[in-house]
Parts: C-alpha cells; sequence; structure tokens
C-alpha cells in the first residue's frame, strides 16, 4: 500500500453542505483581503486603532491565537502519533492539517497586519537579526508549516515512520516558535507587566489548552457535516482531549492568579495595567469572557458532565476558544494600555483602544482561512481523518 | 553516675585548653565577624564597574569614539518647542510624528502652589537598545563608530516591534517612507556634513540641549556630567537599556 495517495472527494450526501459552507469561507476570506488592500491605500496609520504608543493591537492577538491553536494540535497530534496509547491517535492526522490551517490563518493575519509584507521574504534571509525573537518565531513558524506539510505528505502515503519522525520535527519547531513568540513579549522591559520569564510557557500551557479544544470543537463538526454518530474511539479520543481541557483551564487558571498577584506586589505600572483587567477598561473581556466563559465555565461543564455528552464537550470548547481569543487581545493591549509617561501632564491613566471596521475584517479572513482550510480538509481528505487509518499504535490500542 | 564519680573526672572548662586552640577559635571568629562587615561596608560603595549604579559611565569605559550623547540642563527648559521646529525642517519629520518633543510634569510645592518642569525627549541612543535587539531584519542598529542608533527604511517590514520595545516613545511609523522614522542626532542631515551639532540643540535659545562627544575630556556634555555635586539622571533607567541622554538640574 505504500505509495498509495488516499485524498478522496467527500461523500455525496454531504458534499451540498460542504459546499455552501466552503463558498462562505470564501466569502470571509474574501472581505478580509478586501479590508487589507483599502488599509494598504489609505495607510494602516488611518484604517486601525493603533498608534505611536499602542503599536499593536486586536490584529496581533489573533495572530498570536491562531498560531497558539496551530502549536496545541501540532504537540498533542505528535504525542499521540509517538506514543499512541493515550487514545487521541484516531484524531491525530485531523490535527496534523488542523494545526497546518491554523497557521495558515496566522500568517493570513500577520501578513495583512504589517506594513511591508512583500519586504519581509528577502529581508529575513538577507538581514537577519538572531537576537529578535520575531525572526526566531517567522523562522520556526515557517519551518513547521513546511515540516507539517511534508508530514501529511507521508501520511497520505502511508509512510507512517517517516511521518511520526516529521511530526516530531514539526512538534518541537512549533513549541520553539510557540515559546519565542511569548519572548516577544516577555523580552521587553520597557512593558512590565508583559516583562518575564513565564510568559512564553503560559503560551504553550495556552497553547495546549486551545489545541484540545481545537480538536474536540473541529471533529464534533466534521461529524455534524457528516451527519454520523461519533464512534466509540473517536470518542475516547475526544474524552481525552476533555480531560486535557480540564487540567489546562486549572492549570491556566492558576498561572493566571498568580500573574495578578505578581503584579499587584509590582510597580505601580504593573498594578495599573493589572487593574486595566481587574476593574479597568479590559474588566469586562477579562472577567466575562476570558475568565468566566474561557476558563470557569467550561471546566466546570466538563468536570460535573463527567465528559460523558459529546455535545457538552464540543460547547465547553467553543466557550475555551472563545475565552482564549480575548486572553490573547487582553494579553496585547494591557501590556500597552498604561502609558510610559504616566503623570506627566495631558498623559492618560489609560490609553483608549478599540479595533476598526478594517481591523475586525482582517480577523474575518483569519477565520476564513482556518474555516475553509478545516472544510477543504473534510472535503479531499475525510478519509485520511477516520480512526482506521493511520498507524500501527491504533489497531494496537484499541484492541 | 554519682556525684562523687563525677568530681573524679577531668574538668573541660576553658583553662583547661591549649592556648592554641584558644587563639584558633578566636581567628576564626574575627574572620567571620570581618567578612560580614565588610560585605555591609563594600554594599554601601558603588561597586566598580556596575553601571547600573551610575547612570553616567566610567570614564575611558565608553564604547565608541566620538560617543555622541546629549545633556538636558532641565530647569532651564522653557517649552518654546524651536528644537521641535528645527528637528521637523532639518529631518523632514512629518505632521503626524514626531522625533523629539517636550513633556510637561508638575510639582506640588505645598498648598495650591506647584512648579512646572519641562522635560525635552528624543531617542536615547543606548548602549543596549531594545529596539536594535528586537528588529527582524536589522533595519535598525548602532552606527558602529559613533553609536547612534540609525535606520534603514528600505529594511523596515513595518511590524512595529522597535516601536513597542522601545522605552522612550521614540519611535512613530513614517508613512512617506512606509518605515519607522526615529532621531539619529541628525548623522545624515548634518553631522554627515561637517556640523558638529543637532539641529534641535542649535535651536535652543536657553542653552537646555548639549550635544557631544561623551568620550572627549575636554567636551562640554563630559564636564557638565563629571562636574563635582552634579546630579546625573536618565529616565527609566530600570529598563537596562542603559541611555545617552543625561538629564542635569545645573
Amino acid at each position: 500500500m505504500e505509495g498509495n495517495v488516499t485524498i478522496t472527494s467527500a461523500p455525496e450526501a454531504i458534499k451540498p453542505a460542504i459546499n455552501r459552507l466552503m463558498w462562505l469561507a470564501l466569502f470571509m476570506i474574501f472581505i478580509g483581503v478586501a479590508g487589507a488592500v483599502y488599509a494598504q491605500i489609505i495607510g494602516h496609520h488611518h484604517a486601525f486603532a493603533n498608534t505611536r504608543e499602542m503599536p499593536w493591537g486586536m490584529l496581533i492577538g489573533v495572530y498570536a491565537y491562531f498560531a497558539i491553536i496551530s502549536t496545541g494540535l501540532c504537540v498533542l497530534a505528535a504525542f499521540s502519533h509517538v506514543f499512541g496509547g493515550n487514545r487521541m491517535a484516531p484524531v491525530a492526522n485531523r490535527m496534523v492539517w488542523l494545526s497546518i490551517m491554523a497557521l495558515l490563518g496566522a500568517f493570513t493575519v500577520i501578513g495583512l497586519e504589517i506594513e511591508n509584507p512583500w519586504r519581509m521574504p528577502l529581508g529575513v534571509i538577507l538581514h537577519p537579526n538572531v537576537t529578535s525573537n520575531i525572526w526566531w518565531m517567522g523562522t520556526l513558524y515557517g519551518m513547521a508549516v513546511g515540516i507539517m506539510l511534508l508530514e501529511f505528505g507521508l501520511i497520505l502515503t502511508k509512510r507512517f515512520t517517516a511521518a511520526v519522525i516529521f511530526g516530531v520535527l514539526a512538534a518541537i519547531a512549533e513549541s520553539l516558535a510557540n515559546s519565542n513568540l511569548g519572548s516577544v513579549f516577555a523580552s521587553l522591559s520597557s512593558h512590565p507587566f508583559w516583562y518575564g520569564a513565564q510568559l512564553p510557557i503560559f503560551f504553550l500551557g495556552s497553547a495546549v489548552l486551545s489545541g484540545a479544544a481545537a480538536i474536540v470543537l473541529f471533529t464534533h463538526y466534521s461529524y455534524i457535516l457528516q451527519k454520523k454518530e461519533i464512534g466509540e474511539y473517536t470518542f475516547l479520543s475526544l474524552q481525552t482531549a476533555g480531560k486535557i481541557m480540564i487540567l489546562m483551564t486549572f492549570l491556566v487558571s492558576v498561572a493566571t492568579g498568580w500573574k495578578f498577584a505578581n503584579a499587584y506586589s509590582g510597580s505601580e505600572a504593573m498594578v495599573m495595567a493589572a487593574d486595566s483587567l481587574t476593574s479597568g477598561p479590559l474588566s469586562t473581556n477579562f472577567w466575562v469572557f476570558e475568565i468566566g466563559i474561557g476558563l470557569a465555565l467550561p471546566c466546570l461543564l466538563l468536570v460535573v458532565t463527567r465528559l460523558k455528552s459529546v455535545y457538552v464537550m464540543s460547547t465547553a470548547a467553543l466557550m475555551i476558544l472563545v475565552g482564549q481569543f480575548f486572553s490573547r487581545f487582553n494579553l496585547v493591549v494591557s501590556g500597552e494600555i498604561v502609558p510610559a509617561n504616566y503623570g506627566f501632564v495631558g498623559v492618560p491613566q489609560y490609553f483608549s483602544y478599540s479595533p476598526t471596521v478594517a481591523e475586525y475584517l482582517l480577523v474575518i479572513a483569519g477565520f476564513g482561512v482556518v474555516g475553509f482550510g478545516f472544510l477543504a480538509g473534510e472535503w479531499f481528505l475525510g478519509k485520511v481523518f477516520h480512526h482506521k487509518v493511520f498507524h500501527p499504535h491504533t489497531d494496537i490500542d484499541h484492541h | 553516675m554519682k556525684i562523687n564519680d563525677l568530681e573524679q573526672l577531668e574538668s573541660e572548662d576553658i583553662t583547661t585548653l591549649p592556648s592554641t586552640e584558644r587563639r584558633t577559635f578566636l581567628k576564626m571568629g574575627l574572620a567571620v565577624t570581618g567578612m560580614y562587615l565588610s560585605g555591609t561596608v563594600l554594599s554601601l560603595t558603588t561597586a566598580g564597574r556596575v553601571n547600573a549604579a551610575n547612570v553616567v559611565p566610567e570614564s575611558g569605559e565608553y564604547p565608541y569614539n566620538p560617543h555622541y550623547s546629549m545633556v538636558m540642563r532641565e530647569h532651564l527648559c522653557i517649552d518654546c518647542e524651536r528644537c521641535k521646529e528645527a528637528c521637523t525642517k532639518t529631518n523632514h519629520v512629518p505632521s503626524h510624528g514626531f522625533r523629539t518633543t517636550i513633556l510637561e510634569k508638575r510639582r506640588s510645592l505645598g498648598g495650591d502652589a506647584y512648579e512646572t518642569i519641562f522635560v525635552p525627549v528624543l531617542c536615547n541612543h543606548c548602549n543596549r537598545p531594545p529596539c536594535v535587539r528586537v528588529c527582524p531584519t536589522t533595519a535598525t542598529w548602532k552606527d558602529e563608530k559613533t553609536g547612534i542608533v540609525v535606520m534603514e527604511p528600505s529594511r523596515c517590514i513595518g511590524c512595529k516591534t522597535c516601536m513597542a520595545a522601545c522605552p522612550y516613545n521614540a519611535r512613530y511609523f513614517k508613512e512617506e517612507t512606509r518605515a519607522v522614522d526615529k532621531c539619529n542626532f541628525c548623522l545624515d542631515t548634518r553631522l554627515s556634513k561637517g556640523e558638529t551639532t543637532t539641529a534641535c540643540a542649535e535651536a535652543c535659545p536657553a542653552d537646555v540641549r548639549v550635544f557631544g562627544n561623551l568620550a572627549d575630556p575636554d567636551s562640554r556634555v563630559f564636564q557638565l556630567l563629571h562636574s563635582p555635586g552634579t546630579t546625573v539622571w536618565v529616565l527609566r533607567p530600570e529598563t537596562g537599556a542603559m541611555p545617552n541622554v543625561f538629564y542635569i538640574n545645573s
């Protein structure tokens, strides 16, 4: 069988639904790119709400959001492929595919966010800066997407041993890229609320949480699209992802708690930044979305229902992904919201930032890319995602 | 053991210790005390090469020559903004941005009285510039000869990480060049053409801004920073950027 490509077309019954959704995703990409073109023409300075003092906004958060989901999926897939015994192997192929798609979504957003994307490909090769976290992040994520495409090619052609090796390499590249993304913020001593050694680890923890949530959500949606019952093995996979969600919502909550305990014993700027989230302009985002919907409620739902219902797990996963979206936004904005010159005449306590229409359009493009990727995967690769396809571990585990 | 037996035992009090053993013990005690004492005394003085303890590097330890720097004689500033005008004109700074500006702070003098202090700010041309470290395409770097932090606009991808990294809000995105722009001590517009000072320093009527080579003991900046009794400070020293714009009151 080695060497046989298993790209197939979707079953006729589900084609119309996927077709419609694919057009919707394409439309989302189209309006997002239209927004980006508009922003380029009139200038990001006018199109986006960013300022000299707050050069980064929602789009940086959304880039990090997709990149972090990608890392989580890739790392969990590698663990499942290598060790098998964690029962997630049946959904590991879908995780690899979605990881690639999430990263492409991230690249779409960051590519449209930066002012001169055309200067980047040659710039990072001809004039690299090895002290730059951005450089490492871009290089490693770029490598990761390449390695994962190779890995997926090997999965399709059933060269599983090589695929596992590439999967591990991809997971290492993704993890290092992700912690570099953390360090983009964490190494800036000018922003004390970002600065510190733990943020890259927080990002990796968020990645595992987001990745587990993403695979539950997308697998469930895949079965809804197919109008099929989730089989036993796949359900066991989702339960494992559910356990990871419980563990990681707890750990991320603990990390968040200490972050604030630490901030409140820090400098005035740290206290003000923490206040912006707990009682200031970002407090609704923080309490309702990041903590309530994103961490506390899904954790509670999963524990109370004891991972028995796929609908509950899927709902919790959606809540977690909404919470993670807000978490990235909150992180970016809270780190910049306190003016460096606070205390001087005319300098406000907090800068104000609310994203513009153009910024929302770019976010839609990012979701469009990930959505299109998911649907394309279901259309062409549905068979590869089936639990019986992949490697010996799967069969050994379930018999 | 009975009391009578105890009395038969050899005494273990200090009178029976040989004098060498007592001396050794005393020496050890003195050594321990001495270590703690000297540690305490040393911590009160400036440690030799720790630059963080002193914002002005020790004489002879400047990484560059000329090591360009600026001294702000802060209390002389009257906020006339001629520095800003000169900078804008010389360096083609657009109206939506600035390379240098003047901040204003109020200090209470008790009751309703307060004094207003104007603080001119610009790029600090740090010895450890966070902006340079973070740029993915080396579009900004420390000029090897002068230590000035310069920009190459054609390399800038517009990720704005340097703007986020700068502790001094000294950078802005210049739409005209599609690149981040910043003060370069007029390197291209004046210094390279034989001028010896920046446009802002030349335009200042109150002699607030003093520009020069800190590595030259005869320069005015060196002498201002090394005059006895002068308190020198920098902005945001906690970031570890080691800035080269110094502030004094005299």
